[in-house]
């Protein structure tokens, strides 16, 4: 299954990319997912011909590999071939932060729903996971307040602070 | 002291309800053990030999009475009435079952305590002085920088799944009471020539099978920078800190193996990236939480204190004032350390009763608070000298006057092979032992200052690399050895100690400690420690001692 995220609303979607397995030769359909050593390889020749191109990252690859590729492409999956080898929470949190990827960063592999919200404050905004879409979002949604700025924008416990102090202040003006 | 708001408490709340979730999903079978573990670890709850352990966080240390009553009503209620202090500054229960966690992280909830990230590979408990608000020297408040440590690194959403544990130690003094060069990050607040508040931080040190003294990679890194500069640092580490070997995976060894100006060039270069003023925390939410730890409402009192003297009088509490209470900023205070190493006792043990006593004192007493030390004792930060009889005598009445502070007996242990499922060997009954052989208050006073630290295991929980003397409990064919260690130190002047040589049997540990400090008596110079004596002499006298037997033999 796969779960988006789109303005504040998660939902099902009909996963259109094709995954390219190790050694599989490239499907015909329009979208695939390529392993960073095969986008490497073959990834020029298949934007040149107007196909979907997404990256899928090994926690070890390093996100610095395709800043001169990431506005060609349309989306980067970042796997966790073990939900503990939190490696892509900083791939996510780095491809929206410093290099500004607007693309779809999906997050996939042992996809938890203990780890949710950890995710979707990364950037993550698409989930290959068999947990269900309402599932999902309540755990994402989990914590009322967050205390640290992160790539979802969120405004932390400090600033809703703030904003506060400053309406009271107003109110009492 | 510090206090939750709204949202502080709906944060605690919010991972309570989380976690009694995930101990259902534990429970009926959905959650696999394997599953189960990383969460129930971030929640500090560990499977021990005997049954489930809660670790519940203490941050940096700070107890206000009404926390103190809390733990001692969990000890009762739920655990065999006592709880374990320990060298993070927390406190254990080791007899918790799975099902009750969620009512007492509930209970614990309502005293504004939790068991967050007291375990787990993420950002743990914040370690700072004990004697932070109370100490003369400091340049600063510490807890102030700890909160702000404690809040950004709470669910950090990057940071949760880190290659390892992750810990930082806050001083704000030049004596070091926080073992800050022994942490993943130790951070020692300055102010520079031009009175600006920035920190030193020293990254990669750490204890464990392979102990490292930190490295400074920032001389004065201005204090506004405090969290992007963290920020910089974890995200070097989590994406490249070794995931393959456990024992590998702590940020000393990338520092170790990358070199610590390669590890300071990185985590600049990621400083630089970083969006800063949207990462560091705002002047005004400093000042907020400056503002919510108060001021002490310190009393104006002469310096010295008549009936402070004329207790001398009593020899007991003459020891105690000399071992235990150290000067305090204010003139009039002192700092009352209360010792949880009494003769013959597992170290950092405490009653409910005892709980319950000292959280009576220190309201009466101490401006209500109390701090948990990185060697498992207490303190009452702010005791008036006038009212230190009255506290000696309080704590005697619960077994808590015990007049040992930095001596001899005030070692650091860890559980051992008695409670913990990784330990080689025992640790407690050695500690008990070593306590006995020195039970003479006047020759243990005599010796003065030694730090004894002792670890049941190569991971090192009791510290044992940066004792003065260290021991460390090793497997021999299935038999439990002892291996000791010289020279090492946790504080300002930090070091690994040195292997005194081959790994002794149970019986022979506390026999072996008494030669080395017999040594140490016949050859010191005025005003040397035991620690001073060692670097003087290096390991020569005092190897020969303790191995003069088996030459013979």
């Amino acid at each position: 299954m796969l779960i988006r995220l789109e303005n504040d609303h998660f939902h099902l979607v009909e996963d259109r990319f094709a995954p390219v397995g190790e050694g599989e030769a490239i499907a015909d359909t329009v979208a695939v997912i390529l392993s960073l050593s095969r986008f490497q390889a073959e990834g020029e020749a298949l934007l040149a011909a107007g196909r979907d191109v997404g990256v899928r990252m090994a926690p070890a690859d390093r996100v610095e590999d395709l800043i001169c590729d990431l506005p060609r492409l349309a989306l980067v999956a970042l796997d966790f071939p073990k939900y503990r080898d939190g490696r892509a929470y900083s791939s996510a949190v780095m491809l929206r932060e410093t290099y500004g990827f607007d693309g779809e960063v999906r997050a996939v592999g042992d996809v938890l729903i203990d780890q949710a919200w950890n995710m979707v404050r990364c950037g993550f905004d698409a989930f290959e996971t068999s947990v269900g879409p309402n599932a999902w979002a309540a755990a994402a949604r989990r914590y009322r307040h967050v205390y640290q700025a992160s790539a979802d924008h969120r405004p932390p416990a400090f600033v809703e602070r703030s904003q506060a102090a400053r309406r009271l202040a107003a109110q009492e003006g | 002291m510090f206090q939750y708001d709204a949202i502080d408490a709906a944060m605690v709340a919010d991972r309570n309800a989380e976690f009694r979730d995930q101990v259902s999903r534990r429970l009926s079978g959905e959650l696999t053990e394997d599953q189960f573990k990383p969460l129930r670890l971030m929640n500090g709850l560990y499977l021990q030999l005997h049954s489930y352990m809660l670790r519940v966080a203490i941050p940096y240390g700070a107890l206000s009475s009404a926390k103190m009553r809390a733990l001692a009503h969990v000890a009762r209620r739920w655990d065999r009435g006592y709880g374990h202090f320990t060298t993070r500054q927390n406190i254990q229960f080791h007899w918790i079952k799975l099902s009750d966690t969620p009512d007492v992280l509930d209970y614990l909830a309502t005293a504004e305590l939790h068991a967050i990230q007291t375990s787990g590979n993420c950002i743990r408990n914040t370690t700072s002085d004990p004697f932070a608000g109370a100490a003369a020297e400091e340049v600063d408040d510490p807890r102030v920088w700890s909160e702000v440590i404690r809040q950004w690194s709470t669910f950090h959403p990057e940071f949760t799944y880190l290659p390892r544990k992750f810990k930082i130690a806050v001083t704000a003094s030049p004596r070091d009471r926080t073992a800050a060069r022994a942490h993943d990050i130790g951070l020692v607040l300055r102010r520079n020539r031009e009175g600006r508040l920035g920190f030193e931080v020293i990254v990669g040190g750490g204890m464990g099978r392979t102990p490292y003294i930190g490295a400074t990679i920032r001389e004065h890194l201005p204090a506004e920078h405090l969290l992007s500069y963290l920020t910089a640092i974890l995200r070097v580490y989590n994406r490249f800190g070794r995931r393959d070997n456990l024992y590998k995976a702590r940020i000393k060894i990338l520092v170790a193996s990358l070199g610590a100006a390669e590890f300071a060039r990185l985590a600049d270069e990621a400083w630089e990236a970083m969006d800063r003023p949207r990462a560091d925390l705002p002047d005004v939410e400093l000042a907020r939480i400056r503002a919510s730890f108060g001021l002490v409402d310190f009393r104006t009192l002469p310096p010295r204190s008549e009936r402070f003297e004329a207790a001398k009088g009593d020899k007991a509490f003459a020891r105690f004032a000399r071992n235990n209470i150290v000067p305090h900023k204010v003139p009039g205070y002192g700092i009352v350390q209360v010792s949880l190493k009494g003769i013959g006792e597992v170290p950092g043990d405490c009653t409910a009763d005892q709980m319950e006593a000292l959280a009576d004192l220190a309201e009466r007493y101490g401006h209500g608070e109390i701090r948990v030390t990185h060697e498992q004792n207490l303190v009452l930060p702010h005791v008036a000298l006038d009212d230190a009889p009255a506290v000696h005598a309080g704590l005697a009445a619960v077994g808590l006057a015990t007049p040992n502070i930095n001596l001899v007996s005030d070692m650091i242990a860890c559980p051992g092979l008695d409670y913990c499922a990784l330990a080689n060997a025992r640790a407690i009954p050695i500690a008990q032992a070593i306590s006995e052989t020195f039970a003479d208050p006047d020759r243990a006073e005599q010796v003065g200052e030694l730090k004894i630290k002792i670890s049941g295991c190569i991971n090192a929980c009791g510290h044992h690399h940066v004792g003065h003397i260290g021991i460390l409990g090793v497997d021999k064919k299935g038999e439990e050895y002892y291996q000791l260690t010289l020279g090492g130190s946790g504080a300002e002047d930090a070091a690994i100690g040195h292997v005194l040589g081959p790994a002794l049997s149970a019986d022979r540990v506390a026999d072996a400690i008494d030669k080395l400090v017999d040594v140490y008596l016949a050859i010191r110079q005025p005003q040397e420690r035991f620690l001073d004596t060692y670097r003087r002499t290096g390991v020569g006298p005092f190897k020969a001692a303790v191995y003069q037997d088996a030459h013979q033999a």
